[in-house]
């Protein structure tokens, strides 16, 4: 846990606490967060932010009947949403985006496995699992993509990722991640834009695939 | 501008305040018990952190009627300035405050400032009414179960939490707007610079230093 080394850049995280990050990037801060010491510390520092901003917010005064409302619904018995505890592999935010299921592989071609947990306007998210010595094809990217490795490690041109690391990329990144060995690497891989693969399909078959 | 930066940086570093904080913090070695909470209890945190523990540990009516008097109000300018009518923000206030009552347990001030933890739920539930759907949060951490408090580490976040806050207000009314605007999600970080050319990242380096004070008090290193 305290091995992480690439953690969440400053402006994704005050987005994500601002609510205007879109919810598949959303969804691998609250991952990353959710194992990593460092960012849940920062994350409470850029909320304590907001939490300035509301305490200087001009007061505008509450009529008596809300606050005997909210007084009188303190006797309410509403039950908690039990959330699913982290496993070793996936953390809350992940296994509730699966809603508590295991994940359903589709085959993405040799060593290469998804499962789209989400896609829509804002972009996309799925788990990518990519069998040891196995490379993530060729691609570059459209826009911004997050990639949090939940289990083993990759290597790509810019460092060795391994669990709890978060790779950013933009436009200006062509990679080529490829799986440790040992176990198979399992990633959180969020993006707001088609992933262009340049070597292993056509484009025109993206939509098919979803990728 | 120059002399503006510099100047802040004198205060953040608190020349004058660093030595007295740390007698403070090593004269607060608190042991209290979860429940019941008793009136021996220390008063040496903000009035909202003690309001919120005594309504975690001992579910303390007054207390939260102390915690929503004082945030009600500025919820409610909060969500007007955010765009909602009265009506809606009534609702939303009350949803939040209620909230504030149901998830106390799980208020730690080891690791957040009561004000941060309530501008977090109310961003949630704005997002929830706004959008159709919820904001990915991260796990909860299972609360320790020592019922110590480290009462120095408390006092580091709510020392820092105010210099922030110090930072915050001496910006120039046209920054402070901005920092407004990117914290309550009206304008993405994009549009500010699009806005008004002016890259966040100047406006940044007036909070930046209280920020990362701060993240230093909440990771507990010292």
């Amino acid at each position: 846990m305290t091995d992480i080394a690439h953690h969440i850049p400053e402006a994704i995280l005050a987005s994500y606490v601002s609510g205007t990050l879109a919810q598949p990037f959303a969804l691998v801060v609250a991952a990353h967060v959710s194992i990593c010491e460092d960012c849940r510390a920062n994350l409470a520092a850029h909320e304590a932010v907001g939490g300035a901003l509301l305490d200087d917010f001009d007061p505008i005064s509450i009529t008596g009947d809300l606050r005997n409302r909210v007084m009188a619904g303190l006797d309410d018995v509403v039950p908690e949403p039990v959330r699913p505890r982290g496993d070793d592999i996936f953390p809350t935010p992940v296994l509730e985006a699966l809603g508590s299921k295991p994940p359903k592989w589709r085959s993405l071609g040799p060593g290469a496995k998804q499962c789209i947990l989400n896609a829509g306007k804002e972009g996309s998210v799925r788990l990518l699992h990519i069998a040891p010595g196995f490379a993530v094809p060729d691609h570059t990217h459209g826009g911004l993509e997050l990639t949090l490795v939940l289990q083993g490690a990759f290597k790509d041109e810019t460092g060795r990722f391994a669990r709890g690391d978060l790779e950013v990329a933009d436009d200006d990144l062509e990679h080529t991640p490829v799986a440790e060995d040992g176990k198979p690497c399992i990633c959180l891989a969020a993006t707001d834009a088609p992933l262009k693969f340049s070597a292993f399909m056509p484009r025109l078959l993206q939509p098919l695939f979803r990728i | 501008m120059l002399g503006m930066i510099v100047d802040e940086h004198k205060i953040l570093d608190g020349a004058g305040l660093a030595p007295i904080l740390r007698q403070a913090r090593h004269a607060c070695k608190i042991s209290r018990e979860r429940t019941p909470v008793t009136s021996a209890m220390s008063t040496t945190f903000t009035e909202q952190t003690e309001w919120m523990l005594r309504v975690r540990d001992a579910r303390d009516r007054d207390a939260f009627a102390m915690l929503f008097d004082h945030f009600a109000p500025r919820l409610r300018g909060m969500l007007m300035k955010n765009g909602f009518g009265a009506a809606q923000a009534d609702d939303v206030v009350q949803d939040v405050m209620l909230s504030v009552w149901r998830k106390a347990h799980s208020f730690n001030p080891e690791r957040a400032n009561v004000s941060g933890w309530i501008f977090q739920i109310a961003r949630n539930r704005q997002i929830d009414v706004i959008r159709k759907d919820r904001r990915p949060m991260p796990e909860e951490l299972a609360m320790p179960e020592s019922t110590d408090i480290d009462g120095e580490q408390v006092l580091g976040i709510e020392q820092e939490a105010a210099s922030l806050r110090a930072a915050i207000s001496r910006l120039n009314p046209e920054q402070r707007d901005l920092v407004q605007k990117a914290y309550l999600g009206e304008l993405s970080h994009s549009e500010i610079q699009a806005e008004t050319g002016l890259p966040l990242g100047t406006i940044k380096s007036r909070i930046r230093l209280g920020l990362e004070r701060l993240r230093h008090e909440l990771k507990g290193e010292r």
